[in-house]
Order: structure tokens, then C-alpha cells, then sequence
């Protein structure tokens, strides 16, 4: 089954549910793809269908009229839908999907790419036990089911992210047994010019950190996680202070908890884009390796438009405007008029990006945080490769990301390469003279995301199977 | 004083249904998620590593990190984008259940 229409958007975010959403004022026929089963992308998450009451928070409340907007639309929302699969047509794009155990395609005149972001954590010694979640991973806890972590949590990571996933365990009646960030005072203080811009986030970070210290909760800033000891499921979390560079040194602390939630900052998931065809640069500021593209989504491809953070991280407020700006250029590719209001968008874009990326610079990590990874530490959990295998392929001549790949499989496991990509590009890159814009990620490939074989496969038959003629004797 | 306060006692969820994980009776609101109704029961141990047979479980939450899989009616499933259902019969992909 093959459905056709004028605009199809991957991302069901704040960028790409937007994008839709003013292309389809302009007329145009758009279907919004989305592998969650409702809009909102991670951070406007929909509560799952097992809460029936609960208070509202300023993610339930923005997502719920994001929501209520698109219901309001002519857009057709597509669902748990997985795009594993894009190819280039003589009249636009066809998109392979996989949703609900079939693999239809739809194919569009004009593509938008909204894929967001995802984690990135910087492996230690025991991240791969059960009870160890991604920090943002935990708030798909908190907004899709209003569930904890665990009894008893250390959280850890960087940027704000930290102290909303503190307050949500603290909001939903959880025990945050320990805050743990690599960001010191001294790094928000710097911070605090560009966030005047938003005071109304700037007072409820203010109030998270205030609660967990009348709250007694310890707040450790400038240090990380070193190792997570327990071997079935968390037992005790060791951290450890962080020089300028965020080397860890000193001894190493303890903290009992049985869960631990712990991220590094969020990467723009750019595979989907690479599929489509677009060249990849190296942008620090941005999450690391992004998608070159111009002005209001625009890129190299004709009718290919990008937005929101997989063009490279800028929060959730930028994604909004951004995925509106994209929107009406896909819109001005398929004819309609929106320079007019795309010029009126564009100065709160840069307002609301400038924040977005003070956010992001704090969520970073910096080069010494590396160090964190030791000898026997797993870096591809797919498929338990230890840092020390991986540096042994590299020293071995593997000098690419593609090259670790094929040689030991690293980046080749169940994920795709999704959590283990960044290590290896920057061990490769400490190793070949220190340059990570000399080491891009690897090829994308389809599937974009797993594809079980009877959904390919399909119902058939033997007498469906094609007997081609015998040869000639 | 507390600045966040305590909501817990203000969600109202679904109903209480039973489903199986490896045999063992596991108790879910319908409806929500599969990954979460096993870690609030306890259940965090889903699967060993194919390579190592290391202890694995729910990571990303989000459809990406596959660390979540289990077995249902023969197929792997991510269990963090899987729903709860009353009589559901979740195996783990543990090397010894």
C-alpha cells in the first residue's frame, strides 16, 4: 500500500508537529510520522493510556495543546510509525515504515526531518547494569507513566537536564539519594546573562536546586560518576571529583542507591538525514556532528527541509519556531507564498536559539570526562566490546568510524551504534592527533531502526513463490 | 518546607491487571508501559548480553538502545514501547530462565 501526499514529516516534536502544522495552513496535504503512539516528541511526551488522572506540569500542559492542534488539523498523524527505509523518487521521496507489524510506504513531494535528539553518556565501569537508565530516558518514565526510577536514585549528568530529572523524582514521591554534575556553580553563574532571557525558566531551575538543598539531598557539583558496583541490579554508585577539564581525580565516593540515572548532554540523531543524502559537519556548539543546511530548513537536496534538534541542539522553545520556519519553506518549495511570514518568524528564532544554546554548552561534555571510561570498560553494549578491544583495533590501523565498525562490530549491534558512536569517533580521534571534526559517524545505513524479518517477509505461501521456467536441456 | 511538592497521591491510574514474566505473576496497570510494570515489580534484569551473558536492562526507555527486548507470543519486543495487558505471557532473554 503506497499513500501519496504533499509533505510528509518525520518527528512528531515540537519541530516537526509544527512543521506540519503550518504547512498544512498553506493546503497542503501532510502526514506527520512519528514512532511514539501521540505527538509531542520526548520532551512533551502524551501520559500513556494507565493514567487516567494527574496534575499537570508545563511539559504535559504545552504537549497537551500541541496536541489539541494537530487534532484540530488537517494533518493525518501517523502513529507508531518506524521510517526505516528512505529513497529518492523521480517526484519526491518514498518512505518505507514499519508500523504495527507491516511495512507500507508513503510516498511525499516534499520531505521535513525532525528526528530530534538522543543521549549521549560517557561509558563507566558498570553502566550496563540493570537499574542504570538514561537521564533523559528517566523523563519518559516520569511524563509517559509518572513512574520511578527506583526507591532510591542518584542522579547524574549535565546541563539542566539533571535538576528537572532531581525535582521529577522528588514531584512523583521518589528519594533523590544524590545529585551528581560535572557542571560547577561557577559554569551557571557564566550562564546567567543568556538565561535572563527566559526569567520563567531561570525561577524553576532556581526552585529545583532550592528544594533538593532544603531537602538535605547532596548536591555535587564538578564531579561524576566513576563506576556503578552491584551486579544483578545497583547497589552502590562511586563518583568522583573533575578538574577544569573534567579529568576525573581523587579518591573515589560512594553513594547507596538502587537506581541511577545518567546522561552527558544530548546528540542531534542525524542518521535519517544522512540517508536522505545530506553531508554531515562538525558543529561543538551544536551536539557534535549535524546536517549542513541553510535558511528556514532548507538544505543541499531540493524539497529535503530539516528542523528542530537533529539539525543541532537548541531546546525545545527553538525547536518550535524552527520546525515553523521549516515548515513554510517546504511549503514555499511546493508553491505556496511564505516569505512574509517567515522573515516575521526568524528574530525569535535567534532569541529562543540563543538560550538553546547556552543550555547546550553546559550540557557538553568536556575532553576529560573521557577519562571516566577505563581498560575493561564496555563501550558497545550490543555487543560487550571494551574500550580496550576498541583501542586495539584502532592502534591496530582502524581509522574510522566505518573501519571499527566492519572490523570488530562495534556501531554494527542491535542499537545501530546509537550509544557508542561518539566514544569511538573521539578515541579515534585522541589517538590519530586529538581532531573530532576529522572523524565523522559512520555511513548511515537502512534499517534506520530494527525491521523483524516476517514484517518483511510478509503472509505468503508456496504456491505464491514465483517458479521461473526450467533452462533448456 | 518542601519547594517540589509531593504529587504522588494526586495520580489515579488504570486498574491493576496480572500478567506473567518468565512464569512469575507480575501485577501492571493496563495499559501503560511493559518496562515500567517490570521495574516497579523489581523485574530490572531482562535479558543477558549475547556476547558476555552480562545482566542487562531497561537503558534508553526510548525505542533505541534494544537492551529493554523480552519475548512475547514468539516475537522480541522492546518492552519500554510494549503495553501491559492482562494475561500477557512476557518471557525474558535471560540464557537461564
Amino acid at each position: 500500500m503506497t499513500e501519496m501526499c504533499d509533505i510528509a514529516v518525520i518527528g512528531a516534536g515540537p519541530a516537526g508537529a509544527n512543521a506540519a502544522l503550518v504547512a498544512s495552513r498553506h493546503g497542503l496535504t501532510v502526514t506527520l510520522l512519528d514512532e511514539q503512539p501521540k505527538p509531542g516528541g520526548q520532551v512533551w511526551r502524551a501520559k500513556s493510556a494507565a493514567i487516567l488522572d494527574a496534575p499537570s506540569t508545563p511539559e504535559s500542559v504545552a504537549g497537551g495543546q500541541l496536541r489539541q492542534h494537530l487534532q484540530n488539523s488537517a494533518v493525518t498523524h501517523l502513529g507508531d510509525s518506524r521510517v526505516w527505509q528512505i529513497e529518492q523518487s523521480a517526484d519526491g521521496w518514498v518512505l518505507h515504515l514499519l508500523r504495527h507489524g507491516q511495512v507500507p510506504s508513503l510516498r511525499a513531494r516534499a520531505l521535513v526531518i525532525a528526528t530530534g535528539a538522543r543521549e549521549f553518556v560517557q561509558p563507566v565501569p558498570g553502566w550496563t547494569t540493570p537499574g542504570v537508565l538514561g537521564l533523559a530516558g528517566a523523563t519518559a518514565l516520569f511524563k509517559q507513566e509518572l513512574a520511578l526510577p527506583g526507591k532510591r536514585t542518584v542522579v547524574s549528568g549535565t546541563g539542566p537536564l539533571v535538576f528537572f530529572v532531581a525535582a521529577e523524582i522528588r514531584r512523583l514521591g521518589g528519594e533523590v539519594a544524590a545529585v551528581i554534575t560535572p557542571n560547577s556553580r561557577g559554569d551557571w553563574l557564566r550562564a546567567l546573562p543568556a538565561m535572563a532571557r527566559r526569567p520563567d525558566l531561570l525561577m524553576r531551575g532556581a526552585r529545583w536546586v532550592a528544594d533538593l538543598m532544603l531537602a538535605g539531598v547532596p548536591v555535587h557539583w564538578r564531579h561524576a560518576v566513576s563506576e556503578v558496583e552491584g551486579n544483578n541490579n545497583v547497589k552502590t554508585v562511586r563518583f568522583r571529583k573533575l578538574g577544569a577539564d573534567w579529568s576525573p581525580k581523587a579518591e573515589a565516593r560512594s553513594v547507596e542507591a538502587d537506581s541511577l540515572c545518567l546522561g552527558n548532554g544530548l546528540i542531534p540523531a542525524v542518521e535519517t538525514a544522512q540517508l536522505a543524502g545530506l553531508a554531515l559537519e562538525h558543529r561543538p556548539a551544536l551536539g557534535g556532528w549535524v546536517p549542513k543546511r541553510g535558511a528556514d530548513g532548507e538544505t543541499a537536496v531540493p524539497g529535503l527541509f530539516l528542523c528542530g534538534d537533529g539539525a543541532g541542539i537548541r531546546g525545545a522553545a527553538s525547536a518550535e519556531i524552527d520546525g515553523q520556519l521549516a515548515g513554510l519553506g517546504a511549503a514555499q518549495h511546493l508553491g505556496a507564498e511564505t516569505a512574509a511570514e517567515r522573515a516575521r518568524l526568524r528574530p525569535s528564532y535567534t532569541r529562543a536559539a540563543r538560550f538553546g544554546m547556552a543550555m547546550t554548552a553546559l550540557s557538553i561534555p568536556r575532553k576529560g570526562l573521557a577519562k571516566l571510561t577505563r581498560d575493561d570498560t564496555i563501550v558497545c553494549r550490543c555487543e560487550s566490546l571494551t574500550y580496550g578491544a576498541i583501542a586495539a583495533e584502532i592502534a591496530g590501523g582502524a581509522a574510522s568510524t566505518n573501519a571499527v565498525k566492519s572490523g570488530l562490530r562495534a556501531g554494527m549491534g542491535a542499537c545501530g551504534g546509537k550509544f557508542c558512536q561518539s566514544t569511538v569517533a573521539r578515541m579515534i580521534a585522541q589517538a590519530e592527533g586529538g581532531n573530532e571534526a576529522d572523524v565523522p559517524p559512520p555511513t548511515a545505513r537502512p534499517p534506520l531502526r530494527p525491521v523483524p524479518v516476517a514484517a518483511l517477509a510478509g503472509d505468503f505461501d508456496y504456491s505464491d513463490l514465483p517458479i521461473p521456467k526450467p533452462a533448456p536441456l | 518546607m518542601r519547594l517540589t511538592p509531593d504529587q504522588s497521591g494526586l495520580i489515579r491510574r488504570a486498574e491493576k491487571v496480572t500478567f506473567t514474566f518468565d512464569g512469575a505473576s507480575v501485577a501492571g496497570h493496563a495499559g501503560e508501559s511493559l518496562a515500567v510494570a517490570l521495574l516497579r515489580a523489581g523485574h530490572l534484569h531482562l535479558r543477558d548480553a549475547p556476547e558476555d551473558g552480562a545482566p542487562r536492562g531497561a537503558f534508553c526507555c526510548m525505542g533505541l538502545c534494544q537492551e529493554c527486548v523480552v519475548r512475547i507470543g514468539g516475537q522480541v519486543v522492546e518492552s519500554c514501547r510494549s503495553v501491559v495487558a492482562s494475561g500477557l505471557a512476557v518471557t525474558s532473554l535471560k540464557e537461564q530462565q
